[in-house]
């Protein structure tokens, strides 16, 4: 499964499911009542932010030309293919922190015990098994949504289309 | 999901087949669609009681650990838990309240289609509650016992009356932890005043108040529902019938009855005898009049009537889905909104009866005491006017139907087991103490998409019986039991281990025993307390070999049912775990430190055999703690099919 997150701000409740099960997600157990009780306490690689009343789910966007890859000193961050994830690999990261500081988005940061940096994976192993990400699955008013970026294109295509012929916002 | 991973019920997964086929979303469905539910909610860790939030609490603390006012986990966890037990009290003791008003009208003459039916029960009520009846008119004592019940539900201070049947110890511990209820309402409206923003705020006080208001409801609502139930109905007696959704029938009217309280369908079922009903059924082209039931209401008149059940709470829509009911009829409790959608795919005609209960676009034919007989029958005409709509190609009735024994009761069952002329407990004491029987479970509860359909109760029960321990059942676990033959006679040998069959054997019962409706698990307690009573097993509820579970709860009702059962000293293992486990030191005090405070505590886990052992190891350790000889046939051989 290849594909991106797309988010719909005006459907986003703010209800911070996404986070949730993305911190169970990135669990040992991957069951929220065994993993409320894993220690370290599993992270969410998701924040849901506040913007002028609007809320965003926030979550690395995957650059195909990723300032964080190409800053990297010890190879530790890696782009796969096309739609495919950024990877962090934990074992060469040294904690430097050039890519906290490159990204433009904001959305890599420190780990609990402050060894390594954490970033969306968008659920790499779930891709495999071809299931969408953890927080596009967990978001009940589909504000998250997992597609292709000519998917996304045609829904963006269509939008403007009808706002042309008719005037009125696509709901 | 596939049919066979929804349900373990043959009948179910034929009907789940077709409503795919046709279309017709069931809560399997809904479910699925719900998949993954709010990990907040599903923790107890979302509060949504004032508007400084909707606060929530991030379990793996990165975001807030505080609402807005400053509630922990602890607090917004226990609060929201004990609204759930005030709800499930409210419930069962709103149905108390009902039958008491029932009971009231009848004994002032303004009721068509009741009477007192249990005089003997009515008169002992009546002593037990300091009421005289010597040389009284029976009218004049009805009245007096529906007046003193009533007033029960309003009292302020003192005690319920029928808290004072636990054991003396029992009442000295809820004296002393100040959790002895002190009347219905009033524990009920407490519980949403220390739950309101800035009142109780340590989660121990909250929980110790919610065992007072769930007490309130197991020794108050609830027994007062089932006392005054076989006032009026008559007190049941073991009795055969069948069960599932075969007992529909292709060329009679088929009338379902839905919901919990019996006050109605106990009508129904005299009015649908009326024999120019029943010439009127065949002037529609009918060979009869064929009542059924589902849920709680059905189990009140199986227990009395002997009237068939169609099946538990997942098979209501599944029952319209069969193309063969004509009418639906429902009052209160666990009716999913979701029943009008796929009535409209049918002929079924759904009704709703009770002001408190309404659906959009349902026809709502309301229920009168005063004029019961009228509005039964009523009903009853429209169902069988309906009958002609049927469309022959869209009904589908699974085969599946299974024998049963249910009707039993605290005074008839184990009254039984010393037979007619000595009626006492004390051979089944007896049963415990030599160690032919291991002790006994509770199998009570609902049904839960999320755990396989009826697999919860029925492995659970087998799992126990296999170990000789006798199980009672009640609601809808009663249904799944008896669907899948537990509830014969013959079961014992086919499943019991060695001591529970020489005892079914010796009295003619099933090893799994219908009690009734949920409101009639107060029959379990008072059995609890006559098995105290009897001697020789300790002098506390808490002391007894025994426990309780409810493997595919769902219900608020279930949380105060849990609730009381363990504030009466019962372990209790529940499938479900309550929402809670956000917080750590409440899941603590329910799973352990209860056990310190009130001799019992629960615990959660969703494996029917798993939660089956932990029972059984609790019995055992009782057992030891009573000193009781070892089991009998502990080490015997593994129980085969049918095979001695």
């Amino acid at each position: 499964m290849r594909g991106i997150i797309f988010i719909d701000v005006q459907k986003c409740l703010a209800c911070k499911s996404c986070e949730l099960r993305c911190a169970v997600e990135h669990s040992k157990s991957k069951d929220l009542q065994q993993a409320i009780g894993e220690y370290p306490l599993p992270e969410r690689r998701v924040e849901v932010e506040t913007v002028a009343e609007l809320a965003i789910p926030l979550q690395c966007r995957q650059c195909e030309d990723a300032p964080c890859v190409k800053i990297c000193p010890t190879g530790a961050v890696e782009k796969l293919e096309v739609e495919q994830p950024v990877l962090i690999k934990e074992q060469l990261c040294i904690g430097c922190k050039w890519c906290i500081l490159v990204c433009p988005f904001g959305v890599i940061g420190m780990d609990r015990g402050g060894k390594a940096v954490i970033k969306c994976d968008l659920c790499f192993e779930r891709l495999k098994d071809d299931k969408p990400p953890a927080c596009v699955q967990a978001c009940p008013t589909r504000a998250l949504q997992f597609k292709t970026t000519e998917e996304v294109t045609e829904k963006k295509q269509r939008e403007y289309l009808i706002k042309f012929k008719t005037g009125k916002e696509m709901v | 999901m596939r049919e066979e991973e929804k349900s373990i019920d043959k009948a179910s997964q034929e009907l789940l087949e077709i409503a795919e086929k046709e279309g017709i979303d069931t809560a399997w469905d809904r479910y699925e669609a719900m998949v993954p539910q709010c990990g907040f909610g599903e923790l107890g860790l979302c509060c949504r009681n004032c508007v400084l939030g909707p606060c929530r609490i991030d379990p793996f603390e990165e975001g807030p650990q505080k609402g807005v006012c400053g509630a922990t986990s602890e607090t917004i966890a226990a609060r929201n838990l004990i609204r759930m037990i005030a709800a499930g009290a409210a419930a069962h003791s709103d149905h108390g309240r009902d039958i008491a008003h029932t009971l009231l009208l009848t004994a002032q003459g303004k009721t068509k289609g009741y009477e007192v039916k249990d005089e003997q029960k009515l008169f002992s009520l009546a002593s037990e509650l300091g009421i005289k009846t010597n040389g009284r008119d029976k009218k004049e004592i009805t009245m007096e016992v529906a007046e003193k019940v009533f007033s029960e539900f309003g009292q302020q201070h003192g005690e319920l009356q029928f808290s004072h049947r636990a054991p003396g110890k029992r009442q000295a511990l809820w004296r002393k932890l100040g959790i002895m209820p002190r009347g219905i309402d009033r524990e009920i409206v407490e519980a949403m005043h220390r739950t309101n923003i800035g009142v109780d705020n340590d989660y121990e006080n909250l929980i110790t108040h919610g065992m007072r208001t769930a007490l309130g409801d197991g020794w108050g609502g609830s027994m007062i529902a089932t006392e005054l139930s076989d006032v009026l109905f008559g007190t049941p007696k073991p009795l055969r019938a069948k069960v599932n959704l075969g007992v529909l029938k292709q060329d009679e009217v088929n009338l379902v009855v839905h919901g919990h309280e019996p006050t109605l369908s106990d009508v129904i079922v005299t009015a649908a005898q009326d024999p120019e009903l029943i010439e009127l059924a065949r002037k529609n082209g009918a060979r009869g009049i064929n009542l059924a039931g589902i849920c709680c209401t059905a189990n009140e008149i199986l227990m009395r009537h002997g009237i068939p059940i169609a099946g538990n709470f997942l098979q209501q829509e599944l029952a319209i889905a069969t193309g063969a009911v004509d009418l639906m009829l429902v009052d209160v409790q666990c009716i999913m909104p979701a029943l009008s959608s796929v009535a409209k795919c049918f002929h079924t005609k759904l009704v709703s009866t009770s002001p408190k209960a309404k659906f959009p676009g349902v026809e709502h034919v309301e229920f009168r005491e005063e004029e019961a007989l009228l509005i039964a029958k009523k009903i009853i005409r429209m169902a069988v006017e309906n009958f002609k709509n049927r469309v022959k190609d869209k009904v589908n009735i699974p085969k599946e139907k299974m024998d049963l024994v249910a009707g039993f009761t605290a005074e008839s069952v184990f009254k039984f087991l010393g037979g007619k002329y000595r009626a006492t407990y004390r051979p089944l004491n007896d049963g415990i103490l030599s160690g032919r029987l291991r002790g006994a479970v509770g199998i009570v509860g609902c049904n839960n998409p999320k755990i396989k359909h009826d697999w919860g109760h029925v492995e659970m029960a087998k799992e126990l019986i296999k170990n000789d321990v006798l199980v009672v059942v009640t609601g809808c676990s009663a249904i799944a039991n008896a669907k899948a033959g537990l509830l014969k006679p013959e079961a014992a040998f086919q499943y019991a281990g060695k001591g529970l069959k020489e005892i079914c054997e010796a009295v003619g019962v099933p090893p799994v025993l219908h009690v009734g409706s949920c409101v009639d698990n107060s029959r379990i307690l008072i059995t609890l307390c006559n098995i105290v009573a009897e001697g020789g097993l300790g002098d506390d509820i808490s002391e007894l070999p025994v426990a309780g579970a409810a493997p595919e709860w769902m219900s608020e009702k279930a949380v105060s049912i849990a609730f009381y059962f363990v504030a009466s000293g019962v372990f209790t293992v529940l499938g479900n775990p309550f929402p809670i486990l956000g917080s750590r030191e409440v899941t603590e005090l329910l799973t352990r430190r209860l056990e310190e405070i009130v001799g019992a505590n629960f615990a959660f886990e969703s494996d029917p055999i798993k939660a089956a052992h932990l029972m059984i190891d609790h019995i055992n350790k009782k057992r030891e703690s009573l000193k009781l000889k070892p089991v009998m046939y502990a080490e015997r051989e593994k129980v085969t099919f049918g095979v001695e």
